[in-house]
């Protein structure tokens, strides 16, 4: 019931590997890490979701914060390895339309 | 009077009982038999509702939410209370009434994409706020039984 956050930096690419479960417990430590990274000017912020086993509302909520904050900060967020569960949030809710993100692919990462 | 099982579960009104909630709702879905699938949505409806209580219902931190569940042959319904007092669940369902278009659930709805969920997941949601915030959300075994108009929201005060 717990997410662990882990970042690999690259020269123009933050990597945000989630594992765990996003809910409002574990929201605010994954806001604080995320919002920074997409205030970076250009920065590439990709979020890989493949070991994320359960997401709410709350998760959905920081995904649309760090959107509008890569707007105002001319940087790009990416979501990636969606489980299907997970994905399914965002098809109902529409974010999908307005999101990048990338279901998980049978067999690994993209 | 069909008749039900009724489990009831007091929690903290603290984000971090969330998860434990949804290890019981879980549990107690899986014995009744819904698919996975299911039990999934369930996780997320009850998470939304307790998330809203946690959110809005105490702001210094304190308080309890009260979740019942009604374990009957074809269904679970699932209350959420945001007082920390024990309910009676024919008591709470007599004091739930039609959606009225003056009434108010804009507080509810400040939890963004919360009660949208809730109400897209299950296939009855009725809210009553006459003591706190009620939330009533019933879900079938066998979704193909329930028409689509029973998708809808009531709010009584």
């Amino acid at each position: 019931m717990n997410l662990t956050i882990k970042i690999t930096d690259e020269p123009t690419k933050s990597i945000v590997h989630l594992s765990g479960e996003i809910d409002a417990y574990t929201a605010p430590n994954l806001k604080e890490t995320l919002i920074p990274l997409t205030q970076q000017k250009s920065r590439i912020v990709e979020v890989d979701l493949e070991k994320v086993s359960y997401m709410d509302s709350t998760g959905l909520g920081i995904f649309i914060s760090a959107l509008k904050s890569t707007k105002e900060h001319d940087s790009k967020l990416i979501l990636v390895n969606i489980q299907e569960r997970v994905l399914r949030l965002f098809k109902i809710t529409g974010l999908d339309e307005i999101m990048n993100v990338n279901a998980a692919i049978r067999g690994g990462s993209e | 009077m069909e008749k039900f099982d009724f489990i009831e579960l007091k929690v903290p009104a603290k984000a971090e009982y969330i998860g434990v909630v949804r290890l019981s709702i879980s549990g107690i879905a899986n014995r009744m038999g819904f698919s996975y699938e299911d039990i999934e949505d369930l996780k997320v409806a009850i998470s939304e509702a307790i998330t809203n209580t946690v959110n809005h219902a105490y702001h210094d931190g304190e308080g309890e939410v009260t979740i019942g569940f009604g374990v009957y042959n074809d269904r679970l319904e699932i209350m959420v209370a945001d007082r920390g007092g024990s309910f009676s669940l024919n008591e709470i369902k007599d004091n739930i009434g039609p959606y009225n278009e003056t009434e108010s659930i804009e507080d509810l709805r400040e939890g963004g994409f919360g009660l949208f969920l809730i109400n897209a997941l299950m296939d009855k949601v009725q809210i009553n706020n006459s003591y706190g915030v009620i939330v009533l959300m019933t879900k079938y075994i066998d979704e193909t039984e329930v028409g689509f108009d029973d998708d809808q929201i009531s709010t009584t005060q």
